[in-house]
Order: structure tokens, then sequence, then C-alpha cells
């Protein structure tokens, strides 16, 4: 027996966005590839994009699932629900379920409840340790014959040096197992001695609301230490959710010294400062905190000169429950993966081909999944792909999410940029704006 | 109303003008302290409740204190013997306290900002009986209505806070309140116990004890948590009386200047034994006017409307 024919899809009138530059075509999209490229094309689906970009589909390096173990805040399958309505068509998960995504048991479990839900790819990202505990190294042969290609304890920093350079050097010897690919170790860069029962970030705001503060210096210190281990090991160190500016200017400096380093920033360290925090309300805890205008700035011009590589968005769904707390109890984390395009596009001075580039094909490179993902848009490639109204405005609201949560920051605020359509896989999963399945 | 709000949250809240009339309303509540029967029937048929998670007798009684002489009805939300052992979160006990019907709830909370998360939560007046490190608004208000009882103005006056100012609720609330009040404010501490950012602070630091002990109206000090030596922020508690504490030496070049502490003090810490008994320690008056103040705020917040206290119309 065979399934059905897939209906073909028809883009007309929008202008193509991808690595190779900018064309005004239709794209007809036949079997889950690129079938033609061109004017006047048409197809059993026909989507009207005048004044809309195409470009290959979003890749978020840094998504929180929170399944198996938290499915009350997310699971899979709403997490990439809400992925796909954001305009990803692949997702990195975070390993900090529980149990830790640290043996061949879960990361199968989460490939298999990915596919089920078959809304965009989930790539689990497995822990650098066993438990994220810090001490002793996980399976990291075996989880990357899985498909595993980056490790991260995220969450917390590898703090123990002897460690992260043991990881560094063994993940380093194992692409072999991954077609050459090189395997990436993701940091959560946090001194955790220098920055332990801080609450948010320390400067003028924690000293006035009287909240212990986390140093910038905590995050830095880490990324310093992680560009010397980069130095010394020769392998490749991702630096998640980069928030200060002194850590954007060790990215730079250690990119100009030729080292293998990139770096990722949060739709909400380039959005928001710590004087959020002044309502005390927990939407605004987020680890690494929301920082300065100082840091928004150097964020910005990391992101416009290349020095960080990619938007991520941190994604961290939590109960209300759990956030209805004082900011002490509450746990870190806010929504981001339905709204990281829109506070790009209307935030950020950067054309829409760097705006696609930083979420799109430089992510999914070092994802290591750019054979799949952030591809041109041409005749036989994985149809992969989004279709976006950079113009078109939207009001913000977290009951209107897919996500089970409803922790965004961004409650009420009106953004310019909407995700219309969502194609995975070459089938249409969200269609003005909805999801279809 | 206190700044146009039902709530008493933080200093920061309150301008000289709403400071001005609670204090003077303090004064004709310190009145009816002093009556032979002291008590009005101003909340009569009001119900305060009070959410204290964290160990407070002091500021626990003076408060009840201050009810009981209003004839407002109380409850006592217990939190060692209650659900918050069970798990309960805040903001179930606080709709489930409020669903029983209050008009005003008193929280002390060891979390920073735990009082304005419950005044988002509820539609009763919610008074901050101090927040982790930071504020403790009442407090500030009994030790305003002190000086100015000695004092009679506070504009220019010299007032120095004295050692753990980082931890402390009470430094946070009195350096606002002072320096709303026209008073010149100085932070004396080591850096370790001063918070990282002073920036906007209406204030200004010194590390040096010695060298503003001469010049003070008021002399300030803070209880120091007495485990903080073992967070390194000081070397020892001996060598932290030596540097910071009021010791006998620097309570001479103090002459008439008060000395003031919220309590409970540490005897050879902050505050050599002796000096706490000085007839210029005005400690105990602290803690009689709290409850006159406590009264002052409670009416403000939760009065009905307008009310006669002692032949004066007072606007609630």
């Amino acid at each position: 027996m065979s399934s059905p024919p897939t209906p073909t899809i028809a883009i007309t009138g929008a202008r193509l966005v991808d690595e190779t530059g900018t064309q005004d075509a239709d794209v007809l999209i036949v079997d889950g590839a690129v079938a033609e490229v061109g004017p006047g094309l048409t197809g059993d689906v026909v989507l009207a994009a005048d004044g809309c970009v195409v470009a290959p589909g979003f890749v978020d390096l840094h998504a929180h699932l929170r399944e198996p173990g938290d499915e009350e805040a997310e699971t899979i399958e709403t997490g990439a629900r809400g992925a796909a309505l954001g305009g990803y068509t692949a997702v990195v998960a975070m390993p900090n379920t529980t149990p830790t995504i640290d043996s061949a048991a879960v990361v199968r479990h989460v490939i298999e409840l990915a596919a089920t839900a078959n809304l965009c790819d989930v790539y689990p990202a497995a822990a650098i340790t066993v438990g994220r505990e810090g001490t002793q190294l996980s399976p990291m042969a075996e989880l990357v014959r899985l498909g595993v290609r980056i490790f991260t304890d995220d969450g917390s920093g590898v703090q123990d040096e002897q460690i992260m350079r043991s990881a560094l050097e063994y993940a380093g010897s194992l692409s072999h197992l991954a077609d050459g690919i090189p395997i990436v170790l993701a940091q959560h860069c946090e001194v955790e001695s220098l920055s332990r029962g801080g609450l948010m970030h320390e400067g003028d705001w924690s000293s006035r609301l009287g909240m212990p503060g986390q140093p910038a210096e905590a995050e830095e210190l880490m990324i310093m230490r992680d560009i010397a281990l980069a130095r010394l090991t020769g392998s490749r160190v991702h630096f998640q959710h980069v928030s200060t500016a002194g850590g954007v200017a060790m990215v730079r400096a250690a990119k100009e010294a030729g080292l293998p380093v990139s770096a990722e920033a949060t739709p909400h360290h380039f959005t928001l400062d710590h004087s959020a925090c002044t309502s005390f309300d927990p939407v605004f805890k987020v680890h690494p905190p929301l920082r300065t205008a100082v840091d928004i700035m150097a964020i910005k011009d990391g992101l416009a000169d290349g020095t960080i590589d990619a938007i991520a968005t941190d994604h961290a769904p939590h109960t209300s429950h759990a956030k209805d707390a004082t900011f002490a109890d509450a746990p870190p984390g806010m929504l981001g993966l339905e709204t990281a395009f829109a506070l790009a596009n209307t935030e950020l001075d950067l054309s829409i081909e760097d705006l696609v580039g930083v979420m799109s094909w430089k992510p999914a490179r070092i994802a290591g999944v750019d054979d799949h993902h952030g591809r041109p848009i041409a005749v036989g490639e994985p149809a992969n792909l989004v279709v976006l109204d950079p113009e078109a405005s939207r009001t913000v609201s977290g009951s209107a999410m897919a996500s089970r949560s409803t922790n965004t920051p961004y409650e009420g605020r009106e953004l310019r940029g909407i995700v219309r359509h969502t194609i995975y896989n070459g089938d249409l999963v969200v269609q003005e704006g909805t999801a279809t399945r | 109303m206190i700044g146009g709000e039902r709530h008493l949250l933080s200093m920061a809240d309150l301008d000289r003008d709403d400071i001005e009339q609670l204090l003077n309303l303090t004064e004709s509540f310190a009145e009816v302290g002093e009556r032979s029967i002291p008590k009005v029937p101003a909340l009569r048929g009001k119900t305060i409740a009070w959410l204290f998670y964290e160990d407070s007798t002091r500021t626990r009684l003076s408060f009840e204190t201050a009810a009981k002489r209003l004839s407002a009805d109380t409850m006592n939300f217990s939190v060692s013997s209650s659900s918050v052992n069970k798990g309960e979160s805040l903001r179930d006990t606080v709709e489930t306290i409020t669903a029983m019907g209050v008009d005003g709830i008193v929280v002390r909370h060891r979390a920073a900002g735990a009082p304005h998360r419950v005044a988002g939560w509820v539609d009763a007046s919610v008074i901050n009986a101090g927040d982790g490190w930071h504020q403790h608004p009442t407090q500030s208000l009994l030790d305003l209505y002190t000086a100015r009882e000695h004092f009679g103005d506070l504009d220019g006056k010299h007032v120095a806070i004295v050692g753990d100012i980082k931890h402390s609720r009470v430094a946070r609330s009195n350096a606002l309140a002072f320096a709303t009040m026209g008073a010149r404010v100085t932070l004396v501490g080591p850096q370790t116990l001063l918070p990282a950012h002073l920036d906007g602070w209406p204030v200004t630091v010194t590390h040096d004890f010695d060298e503003v002990i001469d010049d003070l109206d008021i002399c300030y000090l803070l209880r120091m948590q007495l485990e903080r030596q073992s967070d390194a922020v000081v070397p020892s508690l001996r060598e932290f009386h030596t540097e910071f504490g009021l010791d006998v030496r620097r309570a001479d070049r103090l002459d008439d200047a008060l000395i003031m502490h919220p309590g409970p003090m540490n005897r050879g810490v902050e505050i050599a034994g002796e000096v706490a008994d000085r007839p210029n320690a005005v400690i105990t008056e602290q803690v009689a006017n709290g409850v006159s103040v406590r009264m002052a705020v409670l009416f403000l917040l939760l009065g009905s409307g307008l009310d006669i206290v002692d032949g004066r119309r007072v606007a609630a």
C-alpha cells in the first residue's frame, strides 16, 4: 500500500532569501523537496506570498522542551508545535530533563517522541557529564552514534577545568563517528562560586532591590577559561546565551585569533534589561540574568559583526504555579520559540539576509544539521522553509501560544514580523500562523 | 491613602508629604497609647491577617498591639504549623486567606518583593513587614518618628548607617527615608558589607567610621548577622567590632547624638554592651513608637474613608 501523494505546494510572489543571495521567484515543492524555482509556478496548494520573504526554516540551538520529566510545563509535541509556529524547522533540545539526556535510552526516547510529533526536527543535545553533575563524562561515543552532535550541561556550566579539558579532548576525537562533522561542546558559562545565590544581574538594580546578584564576571571568567581550553585542545566550544559585553569582546578576540569557538545570544538578552526586575515578577527571572543597556548594545554589535553566530531562544517553559511565587523561589527561564523572529525583526538593525543567517544557516552549521536545514532554496534541496511577513504586526499573548506554559515576558507587546507558513519536510505544518497538526 | 496607594510596600513609594502626614497621625495615636484604656474603635469590624514567613517577635507583637488598640480583628497564619510545610505555594496560601475575608495582610518574607507579589494577587491592603534585604517601611517610619521627636526637623541632620548594609532591609529603607526627610546619610562599612552598586542612592559612603563619628546627629547601627564571618565577608566578629562597632571610645565622641538600633542587638558586636544603655541610646523608644506608627499605617490603609481621630478629620 502506498500512502496518498503529498500535495504539491507553490509559494508565489515572495522574495527568496538564502545564503546564496536574494531573488524574486516562485517556489514549487514536490515530495519534500524544492522541485522548481522560477516565475509563474502553481501547485495543489498555492500560498500567495506577495510582500513576504521565503527563507530556509529557522534552527534553534537552544530549547528546553521539558520532556521527559516536566510534561506539565511542555512536551516535545507542544514545544515542536511552538517551534513550527515560530518558523523553526529544527530545534536542539537541551538535556536538563528528568532523567537527564545522558544515555542512549533517553536519547532514543526523545528522538521517538519527536518523530511522532512530526512538526519539526528535534535534535537532542546530550549532557557532557552524567546527570549534569560535572564529574563523569557521559557515554559520548555511543550517543554520537545515535546522532547527537552537541553536548552541554546547560542549566549549569562544567565547573572543573580538568573535566572540561577531558570532555573537549574526548569529544574532539569523535568526529569519525559523525561523518567528519566536529562534535560541539556548548557551555553555559557561569562560575558558580561567584554566582551562587544570585537571582538577577549584580548591578544598581539588584543593589536597590535587595536581591542577591550574579556579577557579569561569573559569565566572563568561564568564557575566558573555555577560550583557553579551546586553544589547549583544539576542540570546538560553543558559548551559549552570551549576555555580557565582556563576553562578546572575548569571543571576538578568540575568533580573531583563529580559535574554534562560536556563540549564540537570546532575544531576551538584546531586548530586556535588569530594570525589568523592579516588578519582582519572576517572568523576568532567567539565567544568565537580564543585564544592562551596555550589554544589550554589545550583543547587537556582536550579532551585526558576526562575533555572535546565532540567535538561540533558550525557550524555557514553566507552569504558572511555578512562576506564581516570589522572585527568589521561582525557577529561571522564559518562553522564546514563538517570539524570537518578531523580536529580532523588531529590535535588531540587521538586513533580512543577515537576520535569516543568524536564525537559520549559521546555527544549522553549528548544530551539524546543515545537510537538511539552512539550505539554499534551489531545486533538489530539502523543503524546510519558512514564509515570513516582516512588516505585519502582532500582539504577544502567552495564552495564545502553542506552548503548554505562558511565561512570556513580552505579554501585550506589539511586535513587527510574523511567521505565516512553515514547511517541514515538504509538509505545510503551519499555514497562516496556525499549526495544521 | 499613602502616595495614592492602598499598600505600604517600600519607602520608595512615599514622598515627604506622605511621610509627614503619617508622622503627624502617629502623634495622635501615641496619645491613645497613653490613655488608661489605650483602645479606639477606628478599625472595628476590619480583619487583618499576619503572614509571617520569617521569624519575628518584635515586629509581630508591635503590629498585633497596634491592631488591638484599633479594635481590629486579627488572624494569624502560622507558617511553621501550616500548609506551607505541605508545599502550598505563596499564591495559594494568600488566596486561601483572602477567601476568608480580610481587609489587610501584613507580610514578612525572606524573599525580596514577596509583599509586592502578594499585592498583585489580592484586593486587600498589603503591608510590608520586611522582605528579604529589600525594605522594612514601618521600621523606617518609626525611626523617623523617634528622630523627629528629638530633633523636630531632620533637615541637614547627619545620619550614619553603620555595619552590614548589604544584607539589611532596614538600611535600604532608612537610607531612602532619612534622605527623603532632608537628612544627610552616610553609609559606613567594609566594601564586603556594602551593596555592589550605589549609583543613584542619596548617600555618601565611607569605610572609616572614625572619619564621620564626630559629625553625627544620629548613629544608626545595624544588626550584624553572626554567621557572616563564615561567608568570608569579615575576618572575625572581633575585627568587625574593632573597625565598625560602636565601642565606648567612639560612643564618647558622639556627645548627644542619638544611638539607634532596629533590634535585636548583638551586644559586643555592633554595639558595646554598656553603650546600649546610655541615655542617648533610644532603642526602647524606637520600640514604643513602633506601635503608634503601625497604628497610623493600619488606620490610613484600612480606615473607612474619613474618620475622626481626636477631633481632627483625617483623610484615609
